[in-house]
């Protein structure tokens, strides 16, 4: 009697062990990718986190590039009720690790072995106190220059590779009557320039100095004022309607053939594939001119500490599902980046993907991999929104680029 | 004893209803008044509290003094947006009551197919500011707008880009929100010129004033009120001015139209600076509270002294 409860009290809990995992995986997912390709992207998410028995409750927060979801999450964590993983990037990931908000997700990092696959820039973005906390989903690579290449031959003219030949070119375009640079007029997209000036011109060192480390001797630096001549310049080579222009409308001017430089990175890609257009024929990507590098840009999932089994369970599964190699690829041809571990097979990819995960092993063997400023990668909000500031003020005005670094120091400084 | 028990009996339910007869009315508005002393009060007082902290993402609690209100003024940013604001509620103030007191004296002639008219200059108040930004964006746009129109009639030099030349940008803000809002200022003042005592209007003509003499010693000082009134609810539009900002420029180009109001929202939401949004916040609350309590104390006593 006492040996048949024991048996089946015994096969009672091993029933309840196999069940569990498999029928309580619950994860509450908090993202912003809310349009086409990349609600596409987070639905290739879903379905395999289902195909793996979780259950998945989605929390998108449509608007505002992540500001509306910014409200939610603080509201949430602040309640005590904070959603499984979140899609924050960069420094935000260290201030809510910093608030002890974030889960710790050695466990699966260790098991995946996340230290082996990831550029170790990235890898310092995702954990805190050399502790995994969030998962990167993707790398986009901001310096590429968007070229519309029959523009260019009627000029008779080759893809630029400094700054100097950029601006040479850019004049003999515009003696044609043609609008060198689609450009458009919002602080986001001026930064965006601007870092990929000052990469050209500084350097990777310089460009960490000034963008990373905010070195009040590099930001006051004369190349920094040749970065901010160099912006003045590039102003000249703008059509006179750009402020307010949204950047797909810039991409689709390079597109039409009334501009012929864009400088923006990946994403812009998907406009050329929507319009059916083929990398090497109907467009030309290119490095930005100067200086070689790479301006990383990345999305991630931030992990919260989350109570229950169920939840926890799941968080380890959704981590470990995106970082596994059918959804990067999956979900970084669908988005236009290329896979954030580095042992994705590229020959699904198209010419500039392939180009770009080369450079990138490149620039991290040659230590010229730096984070994006303008996207949200290197700084904290508070002192990229100075840069913000002071570089659409200048670029919109005719501020003089000795006055630019002197207010650029003050704003930084105010905001640290 | 029966009696003593009767009495309680019918006096029981008399004295509930008595008491609350008296008391209803505070118990019925009890509910808001406790809502807005803590969702407004209360948070004015939060806001105020958090803007001597130094705050970022998440609110912190420990005060640093007014180290606050000396950094917010090294900002280019709030300068632009302080100087844009004094630009932009003077001209929207002024012109929107100018315009709104014009059109409703011709209104007030007695004119043909004046219903159809005023509903024609009030029906812009109807719509939301982001509908008017973003119709007015059209317009002014340099590619599509008027300047395209009039260039495409043949005046080839023709040139309206305000919008996008920062030093003009904030006075395209300035002609939207005037259009929107002269029509209600016009309503305000129509209703008010029809309640002037007509038998001192027809004493003012015998005694041989003229129509401009009328308008300007009898019908307008009689309906000053109606100023406090249109005064006040266009000031505070002026400041909260902000679906208007973001629809036509979002504060380009550069940062040429911000306001305080999206100053306050981009601190908040976008620079995790709560400590400088707040502060923002309170400037503007002290600004409204400047302009309005003595305008209110000279009214309130002059309406006394009549």
């Amino acid at each position: 009697m006492n040996m048949l409860k024991g048996t089946l009290f015994a096969s009672a809990a091993l029933g309840l062990a196999a069940a569990t995992p498999a029928a309580a995986q619950t994860a509450e997912v908090l993202h912003y990718w809310t349009s086409g390709g990349e609600a596409a992207a987070v639905a290739s998410l879903r379905e395999a986190f289902e195909a793996a028995g979780g259950t998945w409750i989605d929390s998108p927060i449509a608007g505002g590039g992540g500001d509306a979801q910014a409200t939610v999450l603080r509201s949430r964590v602040l309640a005590g009720d904070p959603p499984t993983a979140v899609q924050i990037k960069g420094p935000n990931i260290q201030d809510w690790a910093e608030a002890g908000s974030l889960a710790n997700l050695d466990e699966v990092a260790a098991q995946e072995h996340w230290d082996d696959i990831l550029p170790p820039l990235l890898r310092d973005i995702v954990t805190y106190e050399d502790h995994y906390v969030a998962v990167p989903v993707n790398i986009h690579r901001v310096n590429w220059m968007w070229i519309n290449p029959e523009l260019l031959a009627q000029v008779d003219a080759e893809v630029p590779t400094t700054w100097e030949e950029f601006n040479e070119v850019a004049t003999r375009l515009q003696d044609a009557g043609i609008t060198p640079l689609a450009h458009g007029g919002q602080p986001w997209q001026d930064a965006t320039v601007f870092e990929t000036v000052v990469l050209g011109i500084g350097g990777p060192d310089f460009y960490r100095a000034a963008l990373v480390d905010l070195d009040p001797d590099a930001l006051t630096s004369d190349t920094m004022i040749e970065v901010f001549d160099q912006m003045r310049t590039l102003r000249g080579f703008v059509d006179d309607n750009f402020p307010g222009r949204d950047w797909n409308l810039a991409t689709r001017m390079v597109m039409n053939g009334e501009a012929a430089f864009q400088i923006m990175g990946d994403w812009a890609k998907g406009e050329f594939a929507a319009a059916g257009l083929e990398p090497g024929t109907d467009y030309v990507c290119a490095p930005t001119p100067g200086a070689s590098g790479y301006i990383l840009n990345s999305d991630s999932f931030a992990f919260f500490n989350v109570e229950g089994e169920d939840r926890i369970a799941g968080q380890n599964l959704l981590a470990s599902l995106i970082l596994g190699p059918e959804f990067q690829e999956t979900f970084n041809l669908l988005k236009g980046s290329i896979p954030a571990r580095n042992d994705i097979d590229m020959s699904g990819f198209d010419a500039c993907a392939q180009q770009s995960a080369e450079d990138l092993a490149a620039a991290v063997a040659d230590d010229s991999l730096v984070p994006s400023m303008a996207h949200e990668i290197a700084i904290p909000r508070a002192p990229r929104g100075a840069f913000l500031d002071v570089v659409t003020e200048h670029f919109n005005s005719d501020m003089s680029s000795e006055e630019a670094v002197e207010r650029l120091l003050e704003e930084v400084e105010l905001a640290q | 004893m029966a009696d003593t028990r009767a009495g309680a009996a019918s006096g029981g339910p008399a004295r509930v209803a008595g008491w609350l007869q008296r008391h209803l009315p505070k118990i019925v508005v009890a509910p808001s008044v406790i809502a807005a002393l803590v969702f407004f009060y209360g948070f004015i007082i939060w806001t105020a509290y958090i803007s001597l902290t130094g705050s970022r993402m998440l609110p912190d609690y420990e005060l640093i003094g007014f180290q606050n209100y000396q950094d917010i003024w090294r900002l280019s940013r709030w300068n632009t947006a302080v100087w844009n604001l004094a630009i932009f509620g003077v001209l929207f103030i002024g012109v929107s009551m100018l315009v709104g007191c014009v059109l409703a004296v011709l209104l007030d002639q007695r004119i043909r197919a004046e219903g159809a008219l005023r509903t024609i200059y009030l029906y812009p108040m109807a719509i939301s500011y982001i509908v008017t930004g973003t119709a007015w964006r059209w317009l002014m746009d340099p590619e599509i707008g008027i300047e395209a129109a009039v260039r495409n009639l043949g005046w080839e030099s023709f040139t309206f880009d305000w919008i996008t030349n920062r030093d003009m940008a904030i006075y395209t803000i300035v002609i939207a929100a005037v259009w929107q809002a002269s029509g209600f200022v016009m309503a305000m003042v129509l209703a008010a010129l029809r309640g002037v005592d007509q038998e001192i209007i027809k004493a003012a003509w015998l005694d041989g004033a003229s129509l401009p003499q009328i308008y300007r010693r009898i019908i307008i000082p009689s309906i000053r009120p109606v100023f406090l009134g249109a005064f006040v609810i266009l000031m505070h539009l002026a400041i909260k001015t902000f679906d208007l900002i973001m629809a036509m420029t979002s504060g380009g180009p550069g940062t040429a139209t911000s306001l305080p109001a999206t100053f306050m929202y981009d601190m908040a939401f976008q620079r995790d600076r709560l400590d400088l949004a707040a502060t923002s916040a309170v400037m503007m609350l002290v600004t409204v509270t400047a302009i309005i309590v003595p305008y209110l104390y000279s009214e309130i006593r002059a309406g006394r002294r009549d």
